[in-house]
């Protein structure tokens, strides 16, 4: 198999566990909703925090794409 | 046509040379020393010090109460002692992620390097800060309580290399977030150049939206970074 087309499989390949990564953040952003709407009074809470945790998972993500990035444009 | 990743391709604009090392002064050295500028902005602000805030002396006593709160909900009592280191990183961290969203200018964040440093900078601090705090008792952080002796070494193993993979992940979440969204700009601003007047509006109105989540995405990021360097400064100076 030619390098070229196995860097394509390759990078391919590679970003097929955003699929997990995609499940992961729905679950974090509804796990936050039902705790909202069960005791409105730390809204304010889970509102700050659900951010940060947004970010922790969607890091996962772009490691994936840097390591496919990485795949592509170098030998 | 050009690639999506040319923009970060660093351009000298006064070659140095010194001695055979290239020290010049490039376009990501500029747009650093604007984040310092914007610093130098803080020290004229808060030139009067009055006690009751003028208009200018609002912002950095914002910036400052930001930090504050996130050291202190770390720390404690003794956050002020603190409070200069993560106020320089959050303000580097901010400044990087920022300024690149200006037209024409470049995000120096965007580089593993500059945040591979910034990472190692961070974390040594802290580790130093917590050598200095303990002794050798500090190395007590690396073996949890209760744990069986016959599992020691490996437990131990296991928490050095999680400590020394903070590093790596620090500095790959930064970089990553800033690559992915200027990619992803400038991706968007290829089709609509792709497909001239009529058509390309289309593109451009998707990259308004992305524009507002790289906004967002600058924040959150810079708020990451300082707040697990807090994180790991508590670890650092209380030891569990």
């Amino acid at each position: 198999m030619d390098a070229e087309i196995a860097k394509l499989y390759t990078t391919t390949l590679c970003l097929v566990p955003l699929c997990f990564v995609a499940v992961s953040l729905a679950w974090i952003f509804t796990t936050a909703i039902n705790a909202m709407a069960r005791n409105p009074s730390v809204v304010n809470d889970i509102k700050g925090a659900s951010i940060l945790y947004f970010a922790f998972t969607e890091a996962i993500g772009l490691f994936a794409l840097v390591v496919s990035l990485l795949i592509l444009f170098t030998a | 046509m050009h690639s999506p990743l040319e923009q970060f391709v660093i351009k000298p604009m006064f070659h140095i040379n010194v001695a055979n090392v290239d020290i010049s002064f490039t376009q990501s050295s500029l747009w650093m020393m604007g984040g310092i500028a914007f610093a130098t902005f803080f020290l004229i602000a808060l030139r009067g010090k009055n006690t009751v805030p003028t208009r200018w002396q609002n912002i950095p006593e914002l910036f400052y109460e930001l930090v504050y709160g996130m050291v202190a909900s770390q720390i404690g009592d003794k956050a002020s002692k603190y409070v200069p280191f993560i106020f320089t990183v959050l303000m580097t961290v901010l400044m990087g992620n920022f300024l690149g969203l200006l037209p024409y200018s470049f995000t120096y964040t965007s580089h593993i390097i500059v945040t591979a440093s910034l990472a190692t900078i961070c974390l040594t601090i802290v580790t130093l800060i917590g050598i200095v705090l303990h002794g050798w008792h500090f190395f007590s952080l690396f073996l949890p309580k209760g744990v069986p002796m016959f599992m020691a070494p490996l437990m131990i193993m296991i928490e050095v290399i999680s400590y020394l993979s903070r590093i790596i992940s620090l500095s790959v979440r930064l970089f990553a977030n800033m690559v992915a969204g200027h990619t992803m700009l400038k991706v968007f601003a290829l089709f609509s150049t792709m497909f001239g007047i009529g058509i390309g509006i289309a593109p451009m109105l998707i990259n308004v939206c992305f524009y507002a989540l790289e906004l967002l995405v600058a924040l959150v990021q810079a708020y990451i970074f300082t707040m697990l360097t807090c994180i790991y400064l508590r670890d650092a100076v209380e030891l569990h």
